[in-house]
């Protein structure tokens, strides 16, 4: 009996065909506007050290309303993208109180503590004194 | 008085005489005790001789007949056909892995995988049998317990993308279970399984899909085991920056 | 992480707080934002703000490429992590000029 193993491909659409595959590819998709926000942010450096005109002109383009719905998508993807991170960083550090593990929930909790801690300082920071 | 009845629709296929693999429809007598493998089976004994899959315990801890169904990976002995009914079955054998004959895949490359992260305690130094056994406590066998509960039943594999988009990926059970010995109290050996497990093939190709872990009939959990060795791996990275150079 | 932790509230403060005023005028000013960038842990801060997401991002980006079946693996690594080498040298440039 001879054998003829065959092989099926995985087709280049896998990740529309279940819905947890569609939700990890919507995780890894808010990278881009990740990534889009520092390479903004990165324009406005050099915009920066290029004296005040160009800088000021750059916070003019920030206010306009390209610029605005450019940070409104941003910052959606961006609280996905936390509130992804979040919910499995339980998985890749396990803690242990002596004997017990630390419970899933509570390390995430404490991540959000940690986030509203971190926003607000920034925040406070960010106002003029 | 007519039997209640349930549909199948089984991949089919025959290398001697088959191109490729085609659907074939059966109807079987529905029951609501009974898994899709009682429907394989029922089909076997009565309509169709020439059906193959593989199967032996019925109760979810032999890992052997693992199919899809309606596109999930799923234990045949675990998958009732009263959360179905009366919808129709969908049979397939498991994805990203070769068909050797209907629902029979070809497991040689999970095989070797498997072998190949070293899944046996490496110890430090021989131990003579006047040292008595290993003492370990229960916190320390809580710490890898869950990874021991894999049933190579590879629903992982056919779960996880990366692995049908990269087949040289060493893939979710074998890294759950070089995890396994590397978090065992009595085990020395996580450097020599480093080689493979921190690979590019080995840890650094998955993406975290979850799908895996979400599919594991024991919850194995092994898409943990790969990030916390991605963890343990890049601090392994740092700290041989810092000296002595080059030595952990 | 980093991104997970800063990003949004930055997000807010560029696109949304201070373009709707509500935050002090001048949050954002030409004056206060360069003064920041010329204290040495202004611009390390500024700098590492920008360096560690361009490269999650980038990571990222290049496995996801992968994913959505890009076939040159070597084209998609170099387009992700190139774009992150150019854009860190540009913000390294900026930071040492100001």
């Amino acid at each position: 009996m001879s054998r003829k193993p065959y092989m099926r491909k995985l087709p280049t659409w896998w990740w529309l065909s279940q819905r947890r595959y569609t939700i990890y590819m919507i995780r890894e998709l808010t990278c881009i506007f990740i990534g889009a926000y520092a390479v903004l942010i990165v324009i406005g450096l050099l915009r920066l050290s290029h004296g005040r005109a160009e800088y000021d002109a750059f916070l003019d383009a920030l206010q306009s309303p390209f610029g605005m719905v450019f940070h409104l998508l941003a910052l959606l993807f961006a609280l996905v993208h936390t509130v992804t991170w979040f919910g499995v960083t339980p998985k890749a550090m396990p803690l242990w109180l002596g004997e017990r593990r630390v419970p899933d929930a509570a390390i995430i909790m404490a991540h959000y503590a940690g986030w509203i801690v971190v926003s607000a300082a920034v925040v406070f920071l960010a106002r003029v004194q | 008085m007519s039997e209640a009845t349930v549909a199948l629709e089984v991949l089919r296929y025959r290398p001697e005489t088959d191109e490729k693999p085609t659907f074939q429809a059966y109807t079987v007598p529905y029951r609501d005790d009974w898994v899709v493998l009682d429907a394989l089976n029922h089909i076997k004994d009565n309509i169709d001789r020439t059906l193959s899959y593989r199967w032996s315990c019925h109760m979810a801890v032999c890992g052997s007949c693992g199919v899809m169904i309606n596109g999930e990976p799923k234990l045949s002995c675990h998958a009732f056909l009263r959360d179905y009914y009366p919808g129709k079955l969908r049979v397939e054998p498991l994805t990203n892995f070769p068909i050797e004959r209907d629902l029979v895949i070809v497991m040689d490359d999970f095989m070797e995988k498997l072998d190949s992260v070293k899944p046996y305690l490496i110890a430090k130094e021989d131990r003579p049998l006047s040292a008595g056994e290993h003492l370990q406590s229960p916190a320390q066998l809580e710490a890898f317990r869950p990874y021991t509960m894999c049933i190579n039943c590879v629903l992982c594999y056919a779960a996880c993308p990366q692995y049908g988009l990269g087949p040289d990926f060493v893939g979710p059970a074998a890294l759950a279970l070089a995890h396994r010995y590397n978090l065992d109290s009595r085990d020395a050996g996580r450097d020599e399984r480093q080689e493979v497990a921190a690979s590019n093939e080995g840890i650094w190709e998955c993406t975290f899909v979850g799908a895996c872990s979400q599919v594991c009939p024991k919850s194995v959990d092994p898409a943990a085991a790969i990030q916390q060795t991605k963890i343990a791996s890049t601090a392994d990275w740092y700290k041989a920056l810092l000296p002595p150079w080059g030595k952990r | 992480m980093f991104s997970a932790f800063v990003t949004p509230v930055m997000i807010f403060i560029t696109g949304i707080a201070v373009p709707l005023g509500l935050l002090s005028e001048g949050a954002l000013a030409y004056d206060r934002i360069l003064a920041l960038a010329q204290n040495p842990i202004g611009k390390l801060t500024l700098f590492v703000v920008v360096f560690l997401p361009l490269w999650h991002a980038a990571h990222r980006l290049r496995m996801t490429l992968h994913d959505l079946g890009v076939p040159d693996a070597r084209a998609a690594m170099f387009a992700c992590y190139g774009m992150a080498t150019l854009c860190s040298i540009l913000a390294g440039v900026s930071l040492l000029r100001i």
